[in-house]
């Protein structure tokens, strides 16, 4: 590596244009023009479409601050991308851990194969199957009403838990593997030291592993939090009345209302608000990590 | 402060006996190596010590307390890791506290015995420094003053030489020689450099193939291997492989070899002799007859190495190449392709059963 930055630094940018090239022509045309006209329309009355009057305003930045239904609906969607975080960390990562730690060869392979599937299954495939399981008379309601003597009733279908069981179960793979990746990089000899100095399985855990697989579990926080607290299929279909959170106005201002402008708006309020969060939580994570 | 007694441990990965029935004991305040080849069974044996690991039978005591069934953060035992093992998230200082701090020793206490720690290996100003900013050397320090800090009974290192270039190899074999007889813990010590073995340690126990070949002071398995595997593994030897006779053996071409040291082997047996390439003397004719040195043996020079200090001729000899180690004294140097005249005593050569 240290060869590799020494020709780098050598030859300068120059050589390297050629390969930066491709990637960064594709990310102008494909997302810098199209998000600048987002930032566009978000000063805009109205669409310019078929002739329709415009004019440039703040004022979908304003409703934003003036109708308090925006705030409550953004701060519920990032008490949800915290939940479902939170629910990825307690789940992921000791799936990451046995990953990486205790099975080895075929059974590792196998294992990782059922984390990876949601992944290579359709999302909303994924979301109506879980409205198959949830609803009441479902799967999970027979099945329970089969097993147990007595009768219950379990229907979690539009409800928050069910948006969150849902959420989570797109997002975990994301958790396993980056902490799998960073469990993987630590060597097997610093839980022997500690454990040879005295330290039991725990206390190796919590001083030595848990401080090394940070980078692994902030990353994998990001990659979840951020898209979780934009989310709206989840929150729709598994939430039904109770499922309405930021990323789903937004959503409905662009698919049902076609107020671009005020959904371009919101759009990137959230994106403010979530670098703030990002940003404020960046030094507190690199101490930890 | 402990001996350690290991009696007929066995221990089966699979098919595989990594450890066959071996017994030694190691006591007090010793310096011991655990050497072999790769796949011989002395890491194996290092973890069932250290407790990483269980046997599948025999005892393990440490300071007279049966410990084979408790697990190692119970054993109050110090480890050095080939890799040296040091948490890469905390500084050398908390490296060194680790063992104390989570025994929950007060924080004053701890600092005071990191910085003696640290001291008695000769870093005492880089506490505050992160293990990647440390070289191979400090490194080794540094997982050295975090194995002994906690005051283990018993002190084990894995190759802890073994990633160190050959004049830092050097240095830290007599830094820990020191450190050793400062402190005077035992010390077990696995590696498969036989020099490292025989310039540090009292006593040596070699294996191979999860067996105990041979345990001693390094001069006794030196001058007497009861192997053809000990005379070869520590050290260089000339094998002649024969018929014993009562006072030496007698080869297949008739050729007889006395040997004054080693086993006795009734005569008729099937028996070997060792001699050390550097206990011959190498001449060009044919000599007086010399009661001091009366095994003789005539070849011819097949190659010659020279090695500043000393040169190593090869002999070939009835289909058998000797080696020859000859102190460079002056003497004038015999070439490739001369006839010699091979001679040593008896009390040179060593009789293997």
């Amino acid at each position: 590596m240290a060869d590799q930055l020494a020709i780098g630094s050598r030859r300068g940018l120059k050589p390297a244009l050629p390969l930066l090239l491709p990637a960064y022509l594709w990310l102008t045309v494909a997302i810098f023009l199209p998000l600048s006209a987002m930032v566009f329309f978000s000063f805009m009355t109205d669409l310019p479409l078929a002739g329709k009057e415009w004019a440039f305003t703040l004022g979908n930045y304003e409703a934003f601050f003036s109708q308090s239904l925006y705030s409550r609906l953004l701060l519920s969607s990032l008490r949800l991308g915290l939940e479902v975080t939170l629910w990825c960390v307690v789940i992921g990562y000791p799936a990451a851990y046995v990953l990486a730690k205790v099975l080895k060869g075929r059974s590792r392979e196998a294992i990782f194969l059922l984390v990876i599937l949601p992944f290579w299954s359709n999302g909303l495939v994924r979301i109506f199957s879980w409205a198959m399981v949830l609803r009441e008379g479902g799967i999970l309601d027979t099945a329970l009403n089969a097993v147990l003597p007595f009768k219950i009733n379990i229907d979690l279908m539009y409800s928050y838990p069910a948006v969150i069981i849902g959420l989570v179960h797109s997002y975990v793979p994301y958790m396993v593997l980056t902490c799998y990746l960073t469990l993987q990089a630590i060597d097997d000899s610093l839980i022997e030291a500690g454990r040879s100095l005295g330290a039991s399985r725990r206390q190796v855990l919590w001083r030595v592993i848990i401080p090394l697989s940070m980078p692994g579990l902030i990353a994998g926080s990001a990659l979840i939090f951020v898209p979780v607290v934009g989310s709206f299929m989840e929150p729709r279909i598994l939430g039904g009345r109770t499922g309405t959170f930021y990323g789903t106005v937004i959503e409905d201002q662009f698919a049902a209302v076609f107020n671009w402008p005020l959904g371009a708006a919101l759009s990137f309020i959230l994106l403010a608000v979530v670098l703030i969060i990002l940003a404020l939580a960046a030094p507190v994570l690199r101490r930890a990590g | 402060m402990a001996g350690v007694q290991v009696a007929n441990v066995s221990r089966s990965f699979g098919a595989h006996k990594a450890l066959d029935d071996v017994s030694i004991d190691f006591a007090d305040g010793g310096f011991y190596a655990l050497l072999g080849p790769s796949g011989s069974g002395k890491t194996t044996l290092l973890r069932q010590i250290a407790g990483f690991d269980f046997p599948d039978a025999g005892r393990i005591a440490i300071g007279g307390e049966s410990v084979e069934r408790v697990p190692v953060e119970k054993r109050r035992i110090g480890m050095v890791f080939q890799n040296y093992a040091l948490f890469p998230n905390m500084s050398v200082a908390d490296n060194v506290a680790f063992g104390l701090s989570v025994r929950g020793e007060a924080k004053a206490t701890i600092a005071a015995e990191v910085q003696r720690a640290l001291d008695l290996v000769q870093l005492g100003k880089l506490g505050g420094r992160r293990p990647h900013q440390l070289s191979g050397g400090q490194r080794q320090r540094v997982a050295l003053a975090r194995a002994i800090v906690t005051k283990p009974r018993v002190l084990l290192l894995d190759e802890p030489l073994g990633a160190l270039d050959k004049a830092l190899r050097v240095d830290m074999q007599i830094e820990l020689k020191r450190i050793q007889r400062e402190i005077g813990i035992t010390t077990i010590f696995v590696t498969h450099d036989q020099e490292e073995a025989l310039t540090m340690s009292d006593r040596i126990g070699i294996l191979r193939d999860g067996r105990l070949v041979q345990e001693g002071p390094p001069e006794e398995i030196y001058d007497r291997p009861q192997s053809e595997f000990a005379a070869t593994f520590l050290g260089d030897a000339n094998i002649f492989r024969g018929d014993a006779t009562g006072s030496g053996i007698k080869l297949p071409d008739g050729t007889t070899i006395a040997a004054s040291t080693g086993a006795s082997v009734p005569a008729g047996a099937k028996a070997s002799c060792a001699v050390r390439p550097e206990r011959i003397r190498i001449s060009t004719g044919a000599a007086k007859p010399d009661p001091a040195n009366a095994n003789t043996l005539k070849g011819q020079v097949s190659k010659r190495i020279f090695a500043g200090n000393n040169s190593t001729y090869f002999v070939d000899r009835d289909g058998q190449t000797l080696k020859v180690i000859v102190q460079n004294t002056g003497a004038e140097r015999l070439a490739e392709g001369q006839d010699v005249v091979l001679s040593w005593s008896p009390d040179s050569t060593v009789l293997i059963a």
